[in-house]
């Protein structure tokens, strides 16, 4: 009888054993062998991309792997680093509150993820691009029609994503925002949750990078929901492709695959597939000046 | 220790909304696990029924479910909202998620009370003619009360301890979202970890010291 | 003692006074159940488009199944190693050298009054810093449900060894064995059957518990289900909510289910002269018995 227990308890602890030890083949980033992200593309390592997993039309999880404009881009970005060879991708979500500690814990190795190029950031993260350029907008209910320009924010509602600094250019004035409006933020994990608040009664309106709102908006109009971008883009962001501090190799090499990508014509394809025919919105035309890699 | 010093206000704000919120929580939690337990050994079947599959559930469903949903699903979802301002809204809504979510351990603390008190005193309580509310009030509760301090007061320490979860709702002002918010500049910080965790001891612990000696002093010798 | 005990079998005046109350309870379950209804109703979320994706595969495939391994691989790692630590850690608190006795008891006491959350904040900020870069999400969620479910159940297993009557181990003692032996042969077995039920219910604890992962972004059944689901399938929240819920109470009621046939096997045999231990007052009321804490 003892014994038989005994047989139990070992047989129980082997298996949960075992369910731990298959899953546990993600190895992450943290590989020792290669020191820049472009030696391991060459050496033909499996790269961690970081991208949004729940933006539409800009990284989104609709199957085993992400979908959307930033994710076509880093695919092509990263066969572009590898002299057109296929390079092994395994994604990995990045919210914007992880992108920084991604990069700086080896989580991710490069990050395509609706990542603004700003002065605060470039303390942090080396910059690559940008390969794209947005604009901070505003949306709001179909049915509002008492915000029409970003001013008529005074006094509402607006969403405050976790690690991102959109709602500092309606609050705070310059340098670190814009407008300096006399705004209410409610806190969200992301901006999936800001739009899930936006169609209750809790929050007035989501501010931030016109294509992340236009990806929104193009969903819940699938969907029947309703939302109105007011296509007054009143910044510039530029969006850049993150890599761990200090790995200018790799950054010259994204620098170069993205003015390829704009000179072939691949990013306006890109950009022209995910985002074309939609009002308002205005679409970058030529490829963006590069930042320099620091 | 510079951070602690540097960060101490902070963290010291963010844990007295800890203490907000566990207030609030004792204080609903307990009035709702009563009723819940009055529900659970009433003569009504449907009320029985009742009690014991919203024990079920919401024991058996994690904190940080309830309280997501309680911010994103009740609140923003379904339009159950407090107040018009956020922050007032969102404490309002982790407070009552917790206070659902802990009533039904403050429940089963209870019944586990009322179970321990032997079947003779409820047979010699009837046979006396006493009705069932006066059983249940004057032979039942009162020892089952004893019985109940201990476990009860387990139950307000993992209360107090889980205030910490409020991060799942949206609730970002707690000490917990304070600590990973400095933690994402400082890094991990020794100094403010255990900063933390005596303030939470110093909160708990007079607690647990408490309810021990109450249930030993008081305890039915039997 | 059962409820029935408290009443006596009704009388006329106290069937009428049930009738009355079943009535009245009916009518105020059946207006809570219309209540959500009619809320739901209201906010159109009985609308087929939001429900009928929970019954494609893909949706099981894409998002609830990988998510459910990864609660189930976090879940059965920590069950293991918090056993282990429960084991070594239980028997350490009733060395006889203090050296051992008494930094046991300070490392069971003091991971038992951390709020978990917080230690699973600090492991995941600390092994980058001490390890360097990598995805210490699973790291540390399995850490933490470790340390705190392991000094739970090391105070179940102190707590059962002590419930084993005196007599056994006197008699073993007596019968000329040693410390080791009568700890191994006499005392261990005995307790074994006897802290099942409170183990298996600790058990529900730390699967309830791996939930805290959706905190720090690891990968599990509550992030996938809750967050990237409704994210990708517009306006299924509230369906993701109920969906989610479901699996795990149906999971944990499962392990009940298990804890209550045990601890009843347990009392009906008589090989054993310890009994169960459940809730109730005394040392080792948290976290045992079927009121485990939370």
């Amino acid at each position: 009888m003892h014994m038989r227990r005994m047989g139990a308890v070992l047989s129980i602890a082997a298996l949960a054993a075992g369910l731990t030890a298959c899953g546990g083949g993600d190895s992450g980033g943290g590989d020792q062998s290669y020191s820049t992200v472009i030696d391991k593309i060459k050496g033909g390592a499996t790269i961690v991309v970081g991208t949004k997993w729940d933006q539409p039309s800009l990284g989104l999880k609709v199957g085993n792997e992400p979908e959307g404009f930033d994710v076509d881009v880093a695919k092509a970005v990263l066969k572009e680093m590898n002299g057109g060879k296929d390079v092994k991708v395994s994604w990995k979500e990045s919210a914007s509150s992880n992108r920084e500690p991604f990069l700086e814990n080896g989580t991710v190795d490069i990050i395509f993820a609706t990542y603004s190029i700003t002065e605060e950031r470039k303390a942090k993260v080396t910059f690559g691009g940008p390969y794209v350029i947005a604009h901070q907008d505003v949306m709001v209910r179909q049915d509002d029609t008492a915000i029409n320009s970003p001013q008529d924010l005074k006094g509402k509602r607006i969403c405050k994503a976790a690690g991102s600094n959109s709602y500092k250019r309606i609050t705070d004035p310059p340098p670190d925002g814009e407008l300096d409006i006399d705004a209410t933020t409610v806190d969200a994990a992301n901006y999936s949750q800001c739009v899930q608040k936006l169609q209750g009664s809790n929050l007035d309106a989501v501010t931030t990078d016109d294509l992340i709102l236009a990806g929104f908006a193009k969903q819940a109009q699938q969907a029947g929901g309703s939302f109105k971008v007011l296509g007054q883009g009143f910044t510039d962001e530029k969006y850049g492709v993150g890599l761990k501090k200090g790995d200018t190799k790799t950054c010259e090499a994204v620098n170069a695959a993205v003015k390829k990508l704009w000179d072939d014509g691949t990013m306006k394809k890109l950009q022209d597939q995910w985002f074309g025919g939609i009002q308002g919105l205005k679409l970058t035309e030529s490829a963006p000046p590069a930042e320099g890699c620091a | 220790m510079d951070e602690l010093i540097k960060y101490a206000p902070d963290l010291a704000l963010g844990f007295l909304e800890n203490v907000k919120i566990a207030a609030v929580g004792a204080v609903v939690s307990m009035i709702l696990g009563t009723i819940l337990v009055a529900m659970r050994v009433s003569p009504t079947p449907v009320l029985r029924a009742a009690g014991t599959v919203y024990v079920n559930v919401v024991r058996n469903t994690p904190l940080t479910l309830v309280l997501a949903f309680s911010a994103l699903g009740l609140s923003d979802r379904l339009g159950l909202v407090f107040s018009d301002v956020p922050l007032t809204n969102s404490f309002w809504l982790v407070s009552l998620g917790l206070s659902a979510y802990t009533a039904a351990f403050v429940c089963e603390a209870l019944r586990a009370g009322v179970n321990t008190v032997p079947i003779g005193q409820a047979e010699a309580a009837r046979s006396i003619g006493l009705t069932f509310m006066q059983s249940l009030t004057m032979i039942i509760l009162p020892q089952a009360f004893r019985a109940v301090i201990a476990p009860l007061g387990s139950v307000m320490i993992a209360m107090i301890k889980n205030t910490t979860v409020a991060t799942a709702g949206g609730y970002l002002a707690d000490s917990a979202a304070v600590m990973k918010i400095t933690f994402d500049q400082t890094g991990a910080s020794i100094p403010i970890f255990i900063g933390l965790i005596i303030a939470f001891m110093v909160l708990t612990m007079p607690i647990g010291f408490l309810t021990g000696w109450l249930s030993r002093r008081l305890a039915v010798v039997r | 003692m059962s409820a029935s005990v408290l009443f006596d079998i009704p009388g006329p005046r106290a069937r009428l006074r049930n009738g009355l109350l079943t009535v009245l309870g009916v009518a105020a379950v059946a207006a809570a159940l219309y209540g959500v209804y009619a809320g739901f109703d209201a906010k159109g979320q009985w609308a087929a488009e939001i429900w009928l994706p929970f019954l494609k595969w893909n949706t099981w495939q894409v998002y609830i199944f990988p998510g459910l391994i990864g609660t189930l691989r976090a879940a059965a790692a920590a069950s293991v190693l918090a056993l282990v630590f429960g084991i070594v850690f239980g028997l350490a608190r009733l060395s006889d050298h203090s050296w051992i006795r008494i930094p046991a008891g300070a490392v069971v006491e003091i991971f038992r009054a951390i709020p978990l959350l917080l230690l699973i904040f600090f492991i995941f900020y600390l092994f980058p810093t001490l390890m360097g870069g990598g995805d210490y999400g699973f790291v540390a969620l399995v850490l933490g449900l470790t340390l705190y479910n392991g000094s739970v159940l090391a105070e179940i297993v102190r707590a059962g060894v002590n419930a084993v009557p005196k007599g056994q181990a006197e008699a073993a003692y007596a019968v000329g064995m040693r410390k080791n032996q009568v700890m191994r042969l006499v005392l261990v077995p005995q307790a074994v059957t006897a802290m099942m039920p409170a183990i298996v219910s600790q058990l529900v604890v730390l699967l309830k518990d791996t939930a805290l992962g959706y905190i720090i972004a690891y990968v599990d059944l509550l992030n996938t289900g809750f967050n990237i689901l409704p994210a990708a399938i517009f306006g299924a929240l509230i369906p993701a909510a109920i969906v989610v819920g479901v699996i795990y109470v149906a999971l944990n009621m499962a392990l009940s289910f298990l804890a209550t046939w045990l601890e009843r096997r347990s009392r009906r045999s008589r090989r054993s002269t310890t009994p169960p231990i459940t809730t109730g007052p005394g040392p080792i009321e948290s976290g045992v018995g079927s009121a485990a804490v939370p």
